[in-house]
Formats: structure tokens, sequence, C-alpha cells
């Protein structure tokens, strides 16, 4: 798959809520707890789905973080692609609708 | 330290609620001995006024969101406001006696990734069961409503409360736990009624009995620790607080009071007349509760057991001072360890008063009083 045509959406299947800036996910499926750093949650807030990731990474982290940005595209891409397999986000080459509830 | 525990206590230090108990309705299609609630419907919230509830406390920071009742399938719209929970990305658990649940429901409530189901069963033996809740065939309709929920693959707690009526019956709840392969949980906890009304207590457990409870490895973990005398507190000790109760935890009711937890009935708003965050940052009965450490207990302060009692203040409050002993604690911990409490000490008490005939003074819960 194309760095740039990565899309990444939140997953409705879990509950998610910030803390002081860090995302907290839980995955109804396995009870598995997560906490996200800032970086992190900026990814994960901006998971629209409609967003590429490497605009996400442009815009959201290089902008607000003080990080190299071929760094932050490669780190992005593995923490996007560990997070899809909890079932946290899902991932496609094609802009993906938001999941509401089933 | 676990990170879920790890995150519990960030929330409490920056006073964020991070969890709420919310009762949808107190109508109940069972009528259980041991209830503490009025089941008449003295105004509940309506949908509207509930999902916008939702909204505040998803925008204060509100993660793990417990729905319960009375029995919360009496709302015919409570699918609709577990979608809009869902929506805002709750982590929800329901409470309930799944009597009304069946096929379809398991299914929707699978549908909306619900965390887990707690399901409350007094007995393995239907005679038992049906007498404590007075609905026929509840046990058998509530058993097999589990069976549709583990067939969709969901998480199942059976809360078993153990009363006099009901003692004998907790290996025989634990044995049907197993074989529907849901998680068990044993409470000994009897609630005084919302009307203060105490007749109820008269069905805990006598505390000569719990020694039984505490001492039985099938039920309580790590025995050893959990029965081991109390360690001298610490001054560190004695700057801590004693639960989540207004910390980082408080309870809604289907009429929109806000309590600091669901057994502490101290009144601090209402969201119909106030925002939620304006209650959790402005209330002074919050505050008050929050300002309390175990220095500032006036009998528990100079308890041994300090550190490690299960005191609740929701409990001590009723007994007449969120600051004093909650007698049922007291007993908890006597019996827990053989070790003598300060209460007792103070009344000159070899072993607890029974707390089954309570006569303290309580305070009752009442609906705040909203204008038209």
């Amino acid at each position: 798959m194309p760095e740039n045509c990565i899309y990444i959406a939140r997953s409705s299947t879990i509950a998610a809520r910030a803390l002081a800036g860090e995302m907290m996910i839980m995955n109804s499926a396995d009870s598995t707890f997560f906490t996200l750093n800032e970086v992190a949650t900026a990814i994960f807030q901006a998971a629209d789905g409609r967003t590429p990731l490497r605009e996400i990474v442009r815009d959201r982290i290089c902008e607000q973080f003080d990080v190299d940005p071929e760094q932050a595209q490669a780190d992005a891409e593995q923490f996007v692609t560990e997070l899809s397999g909890h079932g946290i986000l899902l991932v496609s080459n094609q802009p993906l609708a938001p999941e509401a509830p089933r | 330290m676990s990170l879920m525990s790890e995150v519990g206590q960030k929330a409490f230090n920056l006073g964020i609620p991070i969890a709420v108990h919310m009762d949808v309705t107190y109508r109940c299609n069972e009528r259980c001995v041991h209830c503490y609630l009025d089941h008449d419907d003295h105004g509940e919230m309506t949908t509207a006024e509930i999902k916008d509830v939702l909204d505040q406390l998803a925008e204060a920071g509100v993660f793990f969101l417990t729905f319960s009742g009375g029995e919360v399938f009496m709302r015919r719209d409570f699918f609709e406001i577990v979608e809009h929970a869902r929506r805002l990305m709750f982590n929800v658990k329901i409470k309930t006696n799944a009597v009304m649940i069946h096929e379809e429901e398991a299914r929707r409530i699978r549908e909306l990734d619900i965390d887990t189901i707690q399901i409350s069963i007094y007995s393995h033996r239907p005679e038992v069961h049906d007498a404590i809740t007075k609905l026929p065939h509840s046990l058998e309709r509530t058993v097999r409503s589990i069976r549709f929920l583990r067939e969709q693959g969901l998480r199942v707690t059976i809360a078993n409360v153990m009363m006099t009526v009901n003692s004998s019956d907790h290996t025989g709840v634990q044995k049907l736990a197993a074989e529907l392969g849901a998680h068990y949980t044993l409470d000994p906890t009897i609630t005084p009624m919302m009307d203060g009304d105490t007749s109820v207590l008269s069905l805990r457990i006598p505390g000569e009995e719990l020694p039984d409870i505490f001492h039985n490895p099938a039920l309580v973990a790590n025995q050893e620790e959990f029965c081991a005398p109390p360690k001298p507190p610490s001054e560190e000790d004695l700057e801590g607080y004693s639960c989540s109760a207004g910390h980082s935890f408080c309870y809604i009711s289907p009429y929109g009071d806000v309590f600091p937890c669901v057994q502490f009935p101290l009144p601090t708003g209402n969201v119909r007349q106030q925002k939620f965050l304006d209650i959790w940052n402005l209330s002074p009965q919050l505050k008050e509760v929050r300002s309390i450490q175990a220095k500032d207990l006036t009998v528990c302060s100079s308890c041994s057991h300090v550190t490690s009692c299960s005191r609740c203040p929701g409990l001590a409050y009723m007994e007449g001072s969120m600051r004093g002993p909650s007698t049922a604690d007291c007993e908890k911990s006597f019996y827990r360890t053989g070790v003598p409490t300060a209460n007792m000490q103070r009344l000159g008490l070899s072993k607890p008063r029974s707390t089954s005939g309570l006569s303290a003074p309580l305070i009752q819960i009442q609906p705040i009083a909203v204008p038209a």
C-alpha cells in the first residue's frame, strides 16, 4: 500500500476518552486497556477516515511537536499498524466512512 | 500498579469524574426483599434530558459509565440511551436482572459493544431466588437470559448479594456461574432503604458469620493478606482519602440528582437545574467530601484499621456523619482480622454491635425539589 494513500478511522467497537491530553482506550472485545501519549492521541483524534495519514502527520504532528518529518511518518505508520492489530483503528487505502455504533 | 489503577489515580488527583453510575429508572419488575429503592416514578428524566446529560458527561471526561436502576429495561428507550452513550465512546456496563433480555436484546447488546452485563442471582435454588425477588420463575428467566448473552460472547458477571435468607447458597451460585461461563462476585452489603427504613438491615449476615466468608479461600482470593492484622498507619496514610466517591466518581439518579456515590445520599445538585460540570466543580457538598483526609476522621483516624478498612463514607454519612465510622465496616474489619476497632474500644465493646438491628439516625435520600 503506498504510504501516501493510508486512511485511518476509529473503530466503533472501542471506548475512548482523553484524560489530561492522553487518550484512554478500551477494546470491549477483549477488555484490553491502552493509553496513548500526546503524539499518538493527536493521530487518533485526527483519524476521521478522510484525511490521509501523511497529511495528519504533516499538519497535526510536525506542526505541533518537534519531530523529524520522515521519522514521524515512519513512527505513525508503525503505530497505526499496531492499533489496527488491536482493532482500535481501521486502515485502508481508500477513504473510510466514520463508524457509527452498529 | 496496573495501567488501569494508574489512570484511576491520575483522574483522582486531577479531580476528573472518570466514572459515573447512572440509574435510568427506579421502576422494577422485581420486588427484592432487600432493595433500598422506592419503585414509583416521581418524574424520571426524559430521553432527551438523559442524552443531554450524557453529552455533558463526555465533555467532563467521564469514561466508565454504568447504567443501572431499578430495572433498566423498564425504560422503552433504554437501547436509544445506550446507543447515544456508545456514540459518545463511553465504556458502558449494564446492571440488570436480565429477565427482559431475550435473543434479540442480547444481539443488540453485543452490537453496541457493551463491556459487561452484571446480573443479580441470589440462589441457585428457584424457591430461594424467586422468594427474594418475589417474581415467579425469575431464576429460570434470568438464567435463560444469561445463556442468550453468553451465546453472543458477552461478558457476564453474576452478583450474589448474601443475606440471612440465602447465606448457605453461595457455593451453588458460584457453580452456576462457572457453568454459565460468568464471572462471580459476592457482596454481603445491605443498605438502608431510601426512606430511612432500616428494617431491611435485619437481612444482613450476622457479624459472627462473617469470618466463615472472609476465611473461605473459595470466596477470597488473597485471603492471607486480606485477613492479616492491620499495619500501623504512616503519616502519608493519614494524608490519604477514603475512596473515589466525589473525587473521580459520582452517581446520578433518574431524577437528575447528583450524589457522590450510589451509597452516599448527600445531595450536591441537579442536572435539570445546573450543568453537570458546575455541580462537579462548584458544589460545596462535593468540596467538603473531597476535603476529608484519614487524619480528619473523628474516630477512625486513631484506629489501627484506618488504612485497610473498607470504611464507606456514604454508610458513615447515613449513620450521622461522613467523618464518623461506618459500623458495618467496623464489623467487617474486626471479623476479617480479629483485631478490635477504635470504634469498638470507644464504646467498650468486645465485639461489634450488630449492624443488622442498627438504630442510628439515618439521613434519607429525598429528590431535590426542581421548580416546574
